[in-house]
């Protein structure tokens, strides 16, 4: 099923909205990213994301209060819908799973 | 406080984005972009944060992102809502509408007349194959010592010269005008005339014929080909094909029928005669037709060949003329090429084949119906504003429901367009009126144009209504679709809709400039128009005929004719004087090396007698045998004035002889000056010579009674004397009135445009006026509570109107004044002085028409009861 499968990034881009609970918009999400992951997101790309995200029902957007410092133009407020936390959990259990078969995984050291 | 302006984002990217942008994204991208763009102007300063905005809004053109086309079922539903309200709207503003629908009618129709009029121009030849290839040889008379003249014939020897030196030519098609006679055959005698062509003129003119073949037909020497018509007037339902025709003395075989030519031909003939008919060993009385310089009867027509660039045929032809012209010194012909394209409208040029129009007169006619055009959609904009407070209202609601600005845009331009087309609809058939009227105007104009309807006209008519719909519906669309719903429906009078009051002041001031200028012209035209009809010539025309007697012997019509009972006298003369066609020589007196140009009629001595000429001294003619020698003539004043004889006196000039044309006569007697040309030229020297039988007109004095019964025997009298041609007889008054009959055309059209211009400044007037009012409706309630009279409020409300009428009077009679008194008048030898009167009479109308409009407005308002309108503050 499409909604189901996640992308890496789609997958970051699922994390930093729940890592921001109430302040999730566009340019605090590519923030965050760029913090996180230490590559710079491209706010067209995020942008592209959050909008595809929508489309299959995992984030829900609501448009906030207008800020002076956006022209008068409101923010539009990012938070998972349950089908979204739901892929998340799974996601990660597929990881914990592989993980777990995993005996020792180290960086190699020569 | 920093007031220092902060950079802002390029408004033009920022357009870009809303309008490719789904709404439904467009604010928060908008204001993601804005963002940071503040950042960015923060950490990398204004020009880079500029930058990465216009990059990013760029980027963002993709496929997610972009507005989807509004489906056709919306726009469906819009449109026809649309339509429907703006059918509702028209309908409950009657007035309105009815006045804007009048205004653009009356206007389009003109615009509807130049389109078919300049659709005409352009479709001239348009049957003819090939046309974009086919040249016309014209050429350019340059005497030395004297200005050049261009002239649409040229040599003929050019039209042999060309396809044996210059290459790329497919044919050469060589005309001769001067073809006419009396066409005898078996079934009777025709007048016909004819051009000679010779056989490259089928190559050249796709004409279809109907009987014969084009590549033979005008080969041999006496071959005749005929229109259908003429063919018809010939033979009538018999085959024409092999007949013989008889011209004089020369028999000319038929060897083919063309089909009648189109209107719109720029040549037109009865027949053509082949070329190879022409003796070229007979004398001519233009030179020899084979002079290089024998450009006055001949046209040569060439048909390129496809490959052939006409720059490069220029100039070869001007190498032609280098060489041609190297052995004339006294005049040069210079040949060169003009498009078949350009023939009907350019330039004049003279010894013109057929009709032409000057381009001058389609770029002025053109101009008067923009301006007329563009002054009923400026009505329109000014009535539709100044309803806004009203309609205000209605947009208000529909913004606050949810229409976008594109959908109050799209509602007032189709209401617009819907008028425009109601107009156009109503200003069809003020066309069809027009038309003909207008082909009526002049004999010249019906022969040129058909003005007839085709689908592509009607399609450039549509066009034409949706283009005037939009220029005038453009802004008051604009303007409405900026109102702010709130504040409207707060209160409506705190829109800034008077902000441009001055500029309409301006541009009503220019409309009834226009319409006095107009108007004034018309009647001061007319005035002096009717006045050169009325002009004492110095001799007397009512009640004249002058029959033309094409020919005929004179001695038995002119004894018919005495016998007739209403026939008061006749005389005979060589031309009709004061018609603008001269007939001259040139006069000595004493000193032979001064002489003078001199007018000149040959009449029989009943002739000065039956037009009342005032003798200052000496006699009439006396009867002379047709064969006696000729050796008096009769002077006017003038010509003794001018060679003082008898040291200016009348009476001793009498006696003295002058020589006329090398002929030495005796000056019987001296006539008070009259008018032997036009009012536009002086009186020259004058002078009558005697003709027992001078064969040009007849002058049949008639009494008032029985006009018509007289005319029937008159014709039923030249039909006995000649069978063939029909009865030339015209009245002296109406042919002066035909000399005059161009400044009758320009007045007729002038006068209309007058009218339209009086109209529709009105309307515009109209406007002002109600848009005043419904403005100043409480101010003049509350004066009237305070006791302000009747009488007073009307001039309080009108005076503003007539101050701009009188700005513009201030502008435009003295203008107009200015311009018959320096340029027109100038024309005009004798001329009536412009009257007093004639200056107001304009003035007077259209303020009358003002007054009455202002007045039923501002009795209106007047006369309301100022408690309803105070109550409903």
């Amino acid at each position: 099923m499409k909604g189901t499968h996640l992308g890496e990034f789609e997958e970051l881009v699922m994390l930093t909205i729940a890592s921001l609970p109430d302040n999730a918009y566009s340019v605090t999400i590519c923030d965050e990213l760029s913090k996180n992951t230490g590559r710079t997101v491209k706010l067209g790309v995020v942008h592209a994301v959050l909008n595809r995200l929508e489309e299959k029902s995992l984030v829900k957007s609501e448009l906030g209060e207008a800020t002076a410092t956006r022209g008068g133009k409101r923010k539009r407020f990012y938070s998972l819908t349950t089908a979204g936390r739901g892929s998340l959990i799974r996601a990660k259990e597929i990881r914990d799973q592989l993980w777990q078969k995993i005996p020792n995984l180290t960086l190699k050291q020569n | 406080m920093n007031k220092k302006k902060t950079a802002q984002p390029p408004k033009w990217a920022t357009w870009f984005l809303t309008v490719y942008c789904r709404p439904e994204l467009l604010e928060d991208l908008q204001g993601d972009l804005t963002e940071f763009f503040h950042r960015n102007l923060q950490s990398r300063g204004a020009f880079v944060a500029r930058l990465i905005y216009i990059i990013d809004v760029l980027k963002f053109f993709r496929p997610y992102t972009l507005r989807k086309p509004s489906s056709p079922f919306g726009r469906k539903v819009m449109l026809t809502s649309y339509i429907r309200t703006s059918g509702r709207t028209i309908m409950r503003s009657k007035l309105f509408s009815g006045i804007n629908i009048v205004g653009l009618a009356f206007s389009m129709s003109v615009g509807l007349l130049v389109i078919a009029f300049v659709s005409d121009l352009f479709s001239y030849d348009s049957t003819l194959k090939n046309r974009d290839r086919i040249f016309r040889v014209v050429s350019t008379l340059v005497p030395s010592g004297h200005p050049s003249m261009k002239l649409a014939s040229t040599s003929w020897k050019a039209g042999k010269l060309l396809p044996q030196e210059i290459p790329g030519i497919e044919s050469v098609a060589i005309l001769r005008r001067g073809f006419s006679g009396d066409a005898k055959t078996g079934a009777g005698t025709v007048p016909v005339s004819g051009l000679y062509a010779n056989e490259g003129f089928f190559d050249i003119f796709s004409f279809p014929l109907l009987k014969g073949a084009s590549a033979s037909a005008l080969k041999q020497p006496h071959t005749l080909v005929l229109t259908q018509t003429t063919a018809t007037k010939l033979f009538g339902h018999a085959d024409p094909m092999g007949k013989i025709v008889k011209f004089d003395t020369v028999n000319y075989t038929v060897t083919g029928v063309l089909e009648d030519l189109p209107k719109l031909s720029h040549i037109n003939f009865e027949m053509l005669v082949s070329l190879s008919s022409i003796d070229l060993t007979l004398p001519t009385s233009d030179g020899d037709y084979m002079d290089w310089n024998n450009i006055f009867s001949n046209y040569v027509y060439v048909l390129l060949s496809k490959n052939t660039n006409p720059a490069s045929f220029s100039t070869a032809l001007d190498r032609m003329n280098n060489r041609e012209n190297a052995s004339n010194k006294d005049r040069k012909a210079l040949l060169w090429l003009q498009p078949l394209r350009d023939i009907p409208v350019g330039k004049p040029m003279g010894n013109e084949i057929g009709p032409t129009f000057n381009i001058i007169g389609v770029y002025t006619l053109s101009g008067l119906a923009l301006i007329i055009i563009l002054s009923a959609c400026f009505n329109y904009t000014n009535l539709s504003i100044a309803r806004s407070l009203r309609r205000s209202r209605e947009v208000g609601i529909r913004k606050v429901i949810g229409a976008v600005r594109t959908q109050i845009i799209g509602q007032f331009i189709s209401e617009s367009v819907i008028i425009s087309l109601l107009a156009l609809f109503f200003g069809f058939f003020i066309f069809l009126l027009l038309r003909s009227q207008f082909l009526s105007f002049h004999q010249q104009l019906q022969n040129t144009f058909s003005l007839g309807l085709s689908p592509r006209l009607v399609f450039y008519f549509i066009l034409l209504a949706l283009v005037v719909g939009l220029i005038a519906g453009v802004l008051p669309a604009l303007f409405y679709s900026k109102i702010n719903a709130v504040k409207v429906l707060k209160d409506a009078s705190t829109l800034k809709l008077f902000r441009h009051l001055s500029l309409r002041k301006v541009l009503v001031v220019v409309q009834y400039t226009f319409s006095l200028i107009f108007i004034t012209t018309t009647v001061i035209g007319y005035s002096q128009y009717k006045n050169f009809l009325r002009f004492d010539l110095g001799f007397t025309t009512n009640n004249i005929l002058n029959i033309e007697m094409q020919g005929n012997k004179d001695d038995l019509l002119v004894q018919k004719l005495s016998n007739l009972p209403y026939v008061k006298g006749v005389s005979k003369s060589l031309i009709v004087s004061s018609l603008g066609s001269l007939y001259g020589s040139n006069i000595k007196y004493q000193n032979p090396s001064d002489s003078a140009l001199v007018d000149l009629n040959y009449i029989d001595e009943n002739y000065l007698p039956l037009h009342q000429y005032t003798f200052l001294a000496g006699r009439n003619f006396l009867h002379q045998p047709k064969d006696a020698p000729e050796t008096e003539a009769i002077v006017n004043e003038e010509l003794v004035k001018r060679f003082n004889i008898g040291r200016n006196n009348p009476a001793r000039a009498i006696g003295e002889t002058i020589t006329i044309g090398g002929k030495k006569l005796i000056i019987a007697g001296v006539l008070k000056d009259f008018h032997y040309g036009t009012v536009e030229s002086k009186i020259d020297p004058t002078a009558f010579r005697y003709s027992a039988s001078p064969g040009g007109y007849l002058n049949v004095k008639m009494s008032d009674a029985n006009v018509t019964t007289t005319m029937a025997s008159i014709e039923s009298l030249w039909k006995e004397i000649d069978k063939v041609h029909p009865l030339d007889a015209k009245f002296y008054n109406d042919q002066i009135e035909e000399a005059y009959s161009q400044f009758s055309v320009i007045l007729k059209v002038i006068g209309f445009f007058a009218l339209l211009a009086i109209c529709i400044s009105s309307l515009g007037l109209f406007g002002m006026v109600i848009y005043t009012m419904e403005k100043r409706v409480k101010e003049i309630s509350i004066r009237k509570v305070l006791g302000a009279s009747k009488g007073m409020l009307m001039y309080l409300l009108s005076k503003g109107f007539l101050f701009l009428l009188l700005i513009s009077a201030l502008i435009a009679l003295p203008l107009t004044w200015l311009f018959f008194e320096k340029v027109v008048l100038r024309q005009f030898a004798y001329h009536q002085p412009i009257g007093f009167g004639e200056i107001f009479i304009g003035l007077v109308l259209v303020a009358g028409i003002a007054l009455v409009m202002i007045g039923i407005q501002t009795i209106k308002i007047v006369r309301s009861n100022p408690a309803a309108v105070l109550k409903n503050e």
